[in-house]
C-alpha cells in the first residue's frame, strides 16, 4: 500500500469494469493510478461481477462470435429498444469499437467461453465470458495489480471537490477513516444509485420497500451525486431505472441472475386483490422481459402472483426458488396468501376467455389469445386447468437507473454550460445514459463500460502527464 | 446414496448453478448439470465425483462466502464424494474405515512396517540381517524368500483390485442408468483421465490459493500418477524378469526394472511432496478440512514408498540392505493394503464419472436463455 499523500496522475473512483479498464489503461500509458473501491475486497467489481457477456460488432465469425454482426444492425437494434433516447454520434463509435476490445482483454487475462457454446439466443451478438463477470472482474485485478496500479477497497469517494471545472481534490473516507487524496486527473466509474433507497425514494415513494436490488449493495450514487452539485451537466430521467420482474424471494442486493423468472409469457399474473393487471402475452419474453418490473412497481404493494399450470410449467426456466404447487387453484391461492375465492374467478373468467386459434407454439408468437377481457392475453393463452398448479411471487428487480453524467467522445464530463470539465472523465454505467437513455440490450453496458473505460483511462493519462 | 446435510447442501447449490450456468465453461461438471431438472443422491454423487476440485467455480461465483448464500461447490462436492467413498466401499459396512481415515492410513503404514520388519529380522537372525550381501542374483531373496514376497503381493494388491471394482460398480449403480458406452466414449474417457482436462479450469489451471490460475497441481499430479505407473510397470517387468526369463532381482542400474523405477520413484517423489506442500499455501476456503488427515496421509505414505524404493537403490550391497527392503516392502504392503480404503479410490470413482459423462456428451441441454 502506497502512500497516498502524493498526487496521482489519475485517480479512478469506482471498482468495476469500467474504473478497471481505465485504471489499467492509464497505467498502461505511463501514469500513477489509484483506483478507490467503496467495496470490500470479497465484494469488488460493483454490478460487474453480475454480468456474463459482452455485445460486441463483428464483420464475421472468430473465435468467440458465430456469424456476423455488423454496425448497422447494431445500431438498429439500440434504436428500437431506446426508443431515440440515445446519442447516434456516441453510440456508433461505442458500437465500431467493441470489435476491437478482445485483444486487449485477452492481454488482460480475461477469457471466452469458445463461440457456438452458451446461450443459444445471443450467440451471435454477444461474447460470453468464462466463469461470469466475476472471473472477470477477477482477471482485470490481477492485471492491474501486476501493473502497479494502487487499490483500496473498502473506501468511498465521498466529494469530488470541483473548482472552475476541474477537480481539485477528493475526499474519501478509507476503511472508514476520512482522508483527502490528490490527483491531476479523475475518472468517475462508481455506476448509478440503485443502491441509496433514500434517493430512490425521491422518485418512488415508499415503494422502494418492496423494491430487490439485483446487483451490488454499494452503488449508492455518492459520486454521481456529488458532481450534479457542482454544475456537471446530467443526462437520463432520475425517475427512470431498469426493472425487471423477479422472484420476490430473492434477497434485497446481489441476488444477481438467478433470482429472474421467465413464467411470465406461459402464465397468468394476478396482483395482490387477485386480478390481472396486463398482456402477458405481447410479445417475445426478451422483448419485454423489461417492463415487468415497472408493471409490478405500479401494483399495489409492488407485488404479483405468476400462476400456471403443469403443461406449462416445463417452458421456462424456472428461478432458484422452487415453484409454489398445489392441487387446485384455490389451494395456490391460500398458498400464496391470495384470496382463493378471488383467484379462481380471476382463473375461471380466463379459462372461459380463452379461444385456441391455433396450434400452441412456445417459439413464435402464436395468436392463441383470449376475448372479452380486460386486459386480454394476447399470445400464449392456454386454459389453466391441468394440475398441478404453480406460482411464483413476482416483485421489481432494479438493475440500474439512467440518471448520469453527460460526456463527450474523449469521455470527457460536461458541465452545465457545455464546456468539457478540465481534468475530470467518466466511464461505465455512470454515463450510460449518454447512450442507453432508455431500455436495454443484452451486454451493452459492459461494452459501454469497456469501450469508455479504455478512453476516459487513455486520456486521463494523456491530460495528466501534458 | 443416503440422503445427507452435504447431499441436500449440494442439490441446493447445484440448483443455484443451474439457474446462472455462468461456469459452464469450467469443466464436465456445469454442463453435466445442465443436463438436469431434478437431482438425486445417486446424480450427486455422480457429479461431485466428476468434480476434480481445480476451483475454478469457486472464485468465479458470485454468491460465494462471504455472500449470504455461501455456494461452495467445490468443497460441498468434496463432502458428498468423500460420503460417498464410505457408501460404495466394499464390504459393506467397510466405509467406516474413512472416518479417521488419516489415523487408519497412518496406523497400517506402522503396523505393515514392523510386521515385515519383525519377520524379516526373525528370519534372519538380528546379525545376518544387518549383513552386507553381495549384490548377486537372488539377493533380496536371502532378506525375505521370493514366494512370501509374492504371496502377500498378490494377494493384498488381488484384493485391493476386487475391492476396488465391487466399489465402481455400487457407485455405476448408484448413478442410475447411464447413456449407452460407445468406443467414442470411452476414447474421450481415457483422454480426460490420462490428460486431467479438468484440472484445467477452462485452460488456465487451477486456483489453488487464489484467482490467480496455476497448473502446479495439474504437473504434479501428472508426476504422482504417472511417476506412480512408472514404479508399477517397474514391478511388473521385475515379475516378468523373473519368474519367465529367469532372471532374479536386483537388477542393474541401466536394467529395464531399475530405470523404470527410479525415474517413477523420482516423480511420484516430487508429485506427492510437491501436493503435499500445496495444503499449507492452498486457499482452505474452498476446502473440507476434515478430509485433510485422510488426503495427507495418503500423499505421505506414497511419498515415503517412493522414498524408501530409492534409498533401497541407494544401499543395495550393504550392511542396510535387508533395513531398507524391509521398509520399503512395509510402506508398499501398508499401499496395497489400504488402497481400497483410501483416497486412492478417486482415481476409480473419476474415471468412471468421466465415462458416464462422455457417454452423456452428445444429450441436450435443459432450459436456457
Amino acid at each position: 500500500m502506497g502512500n497516498r499523500s502524493q498526487t496521482y496522475d489519475v485517480l479512478v473512483a469506482g471498482g468495476g469494469n469500467a474504473a478497471l479498464c481505465a485504471a489499467i489503461t492509464a497505467r498502461q500509458a505511463g501514469a500513477s493510478v489509484l483506483l478507490l473501491e467503496s467495496a470490500p475486497k470479497a465484494f469488488r467489481g460493483g454490478n460487474s461481477r453480475h454480468t456474463r457477456n459482452l455485445r460486441a460488432m463483428h464483420d464475421k465469425p472468430n473465435d468467440v462470435l458465430i456469424e456476423a454482426y455488423r454496425e448497422d444492425e447494431y445500431w438498429d437494434d439500440l434504436l428500437r429498444v431506446t426508443g431515440g433516447n440515445t446519442d447516434e454520434s456516441l453510440a456508433r463509435m461505442t458500437i465500431k469499437a467493441s470489435s476491437g476490445v478482445f485483444g486487449w482483454m485477452k492481454d488482460c487475462g480475461v477469457r471466452f467461453q469458445p463461440s457456438l457454446t452458451g446461450t443459444l439466443n445471443l450467440g451471435r451478438t454477444n461474447a460470453f465470458f468464462l466463469g461470469g463477470g466475476k472471473a472477470l472482474v477477477n482477471a482485470y485485478y490481477l492485471t492491474a495489480e501486476r501493473l502497479g496500479v494502487e487499490i483500496c477497497y473498502d473506501t468511498e469517494v465521498l466529494a469530488l471537490n470541483m473548482d472552475d471545472g476541474a477537480v481539485r481534490s477528493v475526499d474519501i473516507t478509507y476503511r472508514g477513516f476520512p482522508e483527502t487524496v490528490h490527483a491531476r486527473c479523475v475518472v468517475a466509474s462508481a455506476g448509478g444509485f440503485q443502491a441509496n433507497l433514500d434517493w430512490m425514494r425521491q422518485y418512488w415513494g415508499d415503494a422502494v420497500d418492496n423494491f430487490v436490488i439485483r446487483g451490488t449493495p454499494y452503488n449508492r450514487g455518492r459520486v454521481l451525486k456529488s458532481l450534479l452539485d457542482q454544475g456537471v451537466s446530467a443526462i437520463g430521467d432520475p425517475t427512470q431505472c431498469h426493472a425487471v420482474a423477479l422472484d420476490a424471494r430473492a434477497p434485497k442486493f446481489d441476488g444477481g441472475i438467478t433470482t429472474r423468472l421467465d413464467s411470465v409469457p406461459y402464465s397468468i399474473v394476478l396482483n395482490q386483490h387477485g386480478d390481472r393487471f396486463y398482456d402477458e402475452g405481447e410479445d417475445v419474453w426478451p422483448k419485454r422481459y423489461a417492463i415487468w418490473g415497472r408493471l409490478i412497481a405500479q401494483q399495489p404493494g409492488q407485488i404479483a402472483y405468476s400462476i400456471c399450470d403443469a403443461k406449462a410449467f416445463p417452458l421456462f426456466m424456472p428461478s432458484v426458488y422452487p415453484a409454489i404447487k398445489a392441487d387446485t387453484i384455490g389451494e395456490l391461492a391460500v398458498k400464496m396468501k391470495l384470496d382463493p375465492t378471488k383467484a379462481l374467478q380471476t382463473v375461471t373468467e380466463y379459462n372461459a376467455a380463452v379461444k385456441p386459434d391455433q396450434a400452441f407454439d412456445n417459439l413464435k408468437l402464436d395468436g392463441n389469445k383470449t376475448e372479452g377481457l380486460t386486459p386480454n392475453k394476447t399470445n400464449w393463452a392456454r386454459t389453466i386447468d391441468k394440475p398441478p398448479f404453480y406460482g411464483y411471487p413476482l416483485r421489481p428487480g432494479i438493475t440500474f437507473t439512467y440518471l448520469g453524467l453527460r460526456v463527450n467522445d474523449k469521455a470527457q464530463v460536461l458541465m452545465d454550460n457545455g464546456q468539457p470539465s478540465g481534468n475530470l472523465f467518466a466511464s461505465g454505467e455512470i454515463m450510460a445514459g449518454n447512450i442507453l437513455g432508455r431500455g436495454y440490450l443484452a451486454g451493452f453496458g459492459m461494452t459501454i463500460g469497456t469501450v469508455f473505460g479504455r478512453i476516459a483511462g487513455q486520456e486521463a493519462a494523456r491530460h495528466a502527464r501534458n | 446414496m443416503q440422503e445427507t446435510e452435504a447431499i441436500e447442501r449440494a442439490r441446493h447449490e447445484l440448483e443455484v448453478c443451474n439457474a446462472c450456468r455462468y461456469c459452464e465453461g469450467f469443466c464436465a461438471v456445469f454442463p453435466a448439470v445442465e443436463l438436469r431438472r431434478e437431482f438425486s443422491a445417486g446424480d450427486l454423487s455422480y457429479l461431485a465425483n466428476l468434480c476434480h476440485g481445480c476451483r475454478g467455480c469457486y472464485y468465479a461465483c458470485q454468491y460465494a462466502p462471504p455472500h449470504e448464500w455461501g455456494i461452495n461447490v467445490p468443497q460441498t462436492l468434496a463432502t458428498v464424494r468423500a460420503e460417498s467413498y464410505a457408501e460404495y466401499a466394499w464390504p459393506a459396512g467397510a466405509g467406516t474405515l474413512f472416518s479417521r481415515n488419516g489415523t487408519l492410513v497412518a496406523l497400517a503404514a506402522a503396523l505393515s512396517i514392523a510386521l515385515v520388519l519383525v519377520l524379516s529380522a526373525l528370519t534372519n537372525g538380528t546379525a545376518a540381517f544387518f549383513t552386507a550381501r553381495p549384490l548377486v542374483d537372488g539377493a533380496f531373496y536371502t532378506v525375505i524368500p521370493l514366494w512370501a514376497m509374492q504371496v502377500v503381493g498378490i494377494a493384498s494388491f488381488g484384493y485391493a483390485l476386487v475391492a476396488l471394482w465391487m466399489g465402481a460398480r455400487n457407485f455405476w449403480r448408484d448413478a442410475g442408468p447411464a447413456q449407452k458406452i460407445g468406443v467414442g466414449a470411452l476414447f474421450i474417457a481415457l483422454h480426460d483421465v490420462l490428460t486431467l482436462k479438468n484440472l484445467g479450469g477452462g485452460g488456465n489451471g487451477c486456483n489453488d490459493a487464489s484467482e490467480r490460475f496455476s497448473m502446479r497441481r495439474r504437473r504434479l499430479h501428472h508426476g504422482m500418477f504417472y511417476g506412480f505407473m512408472l514404479c508399477f510397470a517397474a514391478t511388473c517387468t521385475g515379475f516378468v524378469y523373473d519368474t519367465f526369463l529367469g532372471r532374479p532381482a536386483p537388477y542393474h542400474l541401466l536394467s529395464a526394472p531399475v530405470i523404470l523405477g527410479a525415474v517413477g520413484g523420482v516423480l511420484l517423489l516430487i508429485g506427492t511432496i510437491g501436493l503435499f506442500a500445496m495444503k499449507f499455501v492452498d486457499d482452505p476456503g474452498p476446502a473440507v478440512r476434515t478430509l485433510l488427515g485422510g488426503e495427507v496421509a495418503i500423499l505421505l505414505l506414497l511419498a515415503l514408498s517412493a522414498w524408501s524404493g530409492l534409498v533401497l537403490l541407494v544401499v543395495r550391497g550393504t550392511g542396510a540392505m535387508g533395513l531398507a527392503l524391509s521398509v520399503h516392502l512395509g510402506f508398499i504392503l501398508a499401499l496395497f493394503v489400504v488402497l481400497p480404503y483410501s483416497k486412492m479410490v478417486h482415481g476409480v470413482y473419476r474415471s468412471a464419472a468421466l465415462l458416464r459423462r462422455a457417454a452423456e456428451r452428445n444429450m441436450k441441454v435443459l432450459g436456457g436463455e
